[in-house]
């Protein structure tokens, strides 16, 4: 259950260009993985929904890419201004659930924070990372265990990172399950790579919300034959039934 | 102190602050908010007789003081909802109105058959602009909106009122039509028909193209519309479109509401009803308002 509640900016630091690690102190209580708050940018009619990449003793980590307007103006944010959010939402990652093998986090881009909190509180991870070139890299120190690809080979492989995942699943590396999030097509791309090798696979949906509890059915995606609502049903949903039409 | 009750078409209301249709779902999400029974009544979402599954996303997109949606009238049917949603709402202490919509003057009949009087009210929603029902906007006709009005009527247990639609030239004229027809009471404004197209990509946000824009945007046309239908009907009104202040309910009310509904607001504040509630209680009590029903109509028009 999420409430409303006034944080505080603690730091906000540039991580690359566009995009922004964002700490508010707002009295969160071990949010799970893959659950996100929803910021008031004032000035804005509509919540912007970000993923939690860390929470510690209350303070919540954001990291944001600058997309329009709102993340223009949460960029400009600073320490000791207020910041009005509900959170925190939606649900988690599942827990693993005692198979064996590693939990395989595969994230593109701005996908990785959720994936990074994932991987900060669970052990046995490997993270496959993709991100469009060198310049673009976040967050890949901070991985346990981690292996880079960029679309134009300027740093680590030279592939999307469903491919390295095709690798690892062909070479019979045991994988408990897959958990992604990043651009709708490398979600996809993965999905059916799980799904040809039998492995359980959660995806992280992303649509434009407006309530952000559940409410008003404007953030609905394609899952299980109907329209299921990405900030109260997800945004985690089973690859099995994501995308599936309705 | 103020008296904040109110009355719509005989059905009492213990203050006039109502949740409107489609921003509320059935009540459940913002009681985790807030106490719904803080409230004075509450539209559901709306309903037909075997649900729809609505319209592809994306359904919303943000404008200048609110936004466009498409949801397209999502919703489980009315079986669904008098079996999973009325017995919750019915431990709350809130008027239930019942929005309803079809394809045809049948549809909507049979809609109300099925509700019987399982809801306090039943609001039947002429207006919305994410569906065509069967080519007809009922809405934009005053016969097509009487003949809806009567189907309902003949069949209904309890109060109807009509939503209304923004889209017309004249809406005093449908108003009137619906007040002959048999309505107990009418409910305005739904949203108005808008669009916006992302420039980069040349695609509109919508997938379905085109939405309806709801939000303090449009608070002035729904203060118009509101004046002209209350004036013109003489029936009682819910005054909806863009509150999100307790000196816009009483704006509404002395345009000739005689309850206020708050939907797009919610997006912002979660707690934004119970808030206007307050806000408005507070305008009433440095006003020295004995009744807070005695604002409808109010406005010393020139
Ligand atoms: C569950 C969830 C988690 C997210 N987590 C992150 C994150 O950790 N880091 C990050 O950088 N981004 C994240 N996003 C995407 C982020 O919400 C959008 O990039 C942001 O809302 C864009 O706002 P804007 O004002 O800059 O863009 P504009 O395009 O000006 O926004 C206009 C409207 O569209 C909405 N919108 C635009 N793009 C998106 C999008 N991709 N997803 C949802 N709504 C959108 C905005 O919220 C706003 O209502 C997440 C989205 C969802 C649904
Ligand atoms: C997301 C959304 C869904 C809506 N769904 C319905 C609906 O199902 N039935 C209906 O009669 N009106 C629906 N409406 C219209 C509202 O009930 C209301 O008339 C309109 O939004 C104006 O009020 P507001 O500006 O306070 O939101 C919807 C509005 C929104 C924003
Ligand atoms: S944003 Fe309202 S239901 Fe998800």
């Amino acid at each position: 259950m999420g409430k409303r509640m006034t944080g505080t900016v603690r730091s906000v630091a540039r991580l690359a260009d566009g995009v922004y690690d964002l700490r508010v102190e707002a009295g969160l209580t071990n949010p799970a993985p893959g659950r996100f708050v929803h910021l008031a940018v004032p000035g804005f009619p509509l919540r912007r929904p970000i993923s939690l990449c860390g929470c510690e003793n209350g303070v919540a980590r954001l990291v944001f890419a600058v997309k329009g307007g709102g993340t223009a103006a949460m960029a400009a944010w600073r320490p000791g201004d207020t910041v009005d959010l509900l959170g925190a939402l939606g649900n988690g990652f599942p827990e693993p659930d005692g198979g064996a093998g590693k939990t395989v986090l595969v994230g593109g881009g701005i996908g990785l924070p959720p994936l990074l909190y994932y991987a900060k509180t669970h052990p046995d991870t490997h993270c496959i990372a993709g991100f469009r070139s060198a310049g673009h890299v976040i967050l890949a120190g901070e991985f346990p265990s981690l292996e880079l690809c960029t679309d134009d080979g300027s740093a680590g492989f030279s592939s999307y990172p469903h491919q390295r995942l095709e690798e690892l699943l062909k070479n019979r590396e045991p994988v408990a399950r897959v958990l992604a999030c990043g651009p709708e097509p490398l979600l996809k791309a993965t999905a059916k790579v799980c799904r040809e090798f039998g492995t359980p696979c959660f995806v992280s949906a992303e649509e434009r919300m407006g309530c952000g509890v559940g409410a008003c059915l404007v953030c609905v995606c394609a899952a299980g034959g109907t329209y299921k609502r990405v900030c109260k049903d997800g945004p985690v949903f089973d690859a099995a039934e994501w995308g599936e039409t309705v | 102190m103020t008296d904040l009750s109110v009355s719509v078409a005989g059905v009492p209301m213990k203050n006039p602050l109502v949740a409107v249709s489609g921003c509320f779902g059935f009540g459940r999400e913002y009681d985790e908010y807030f106490d719904i029974s803080l409230l004075g009544g509450l539209c559901v979402k709306g309903l037909n007789v075997s649900g729809r599954p609505g319209n592809p996303p994306p359904r919303i997109a943000e404008a200048p003081g609110g936004c466009l949606n498409s949801v397209g009238l999502q919703n489980p049917g009315i079986e669904a909802f008098l079996r999973e949603d009325l017995p919750f709402l019915r431990t709350k202490d809130i008027t239930v109105i019942a929005n309803i919509f079809g394809g045809t003057a049948e549809e909507y009949a049979e809609a109300a058959r099925m509700l019987g009087d399982s809801a306090d009210m039943l609001e039947v929603n002429i207006s919305c602009p994410n569906l065509k029902c069967g080519g007809v906007n009922f809405a934009s006709d005053p016969k097509a909106a009487a003949e809806v009005t009567e189907a309902v009527k003949k069949v209904a247990k309890v109060p109807v009122c009509i939503k209304l639609s923004p889209n017309v030239t004249d809406i005093a004229s449908v108003a009137v039509a619906c007040r002959d027809a048999g309505a107990d009471a009418l409910s305005l404004i739904n949203t108005l028909l808008g669009m916006r197209i992302d420039i980069e990509t040349r695609r509109p946000v919508l997938r379905m193209n085109t939405g309806g824009l709801s939000g303090s945007a449009i608070f002035p046309v729904a203060v118009r519309c509101v004046w002209q239908a209350a004036a013109a009907a003489g029936l009682p009104v819910i005054g909806m479109g863009g509150v999100s202040s307790g000196s816009d309910a009483a704006e509404m009310m002395i345009a000739g509401a005689s309850a206020v509904g708050v939907g797009t607001a919610l997006f912002g504040d979660p707690a934004a009803p119970v808030r206007i509630l307050r806000e408005l209680t507070e305008w009433c009590g440095r006003h020295g308002i004995e009744n807070v029903s005695g604002l409808t109509g109010s406005v010393r028009a020139y």
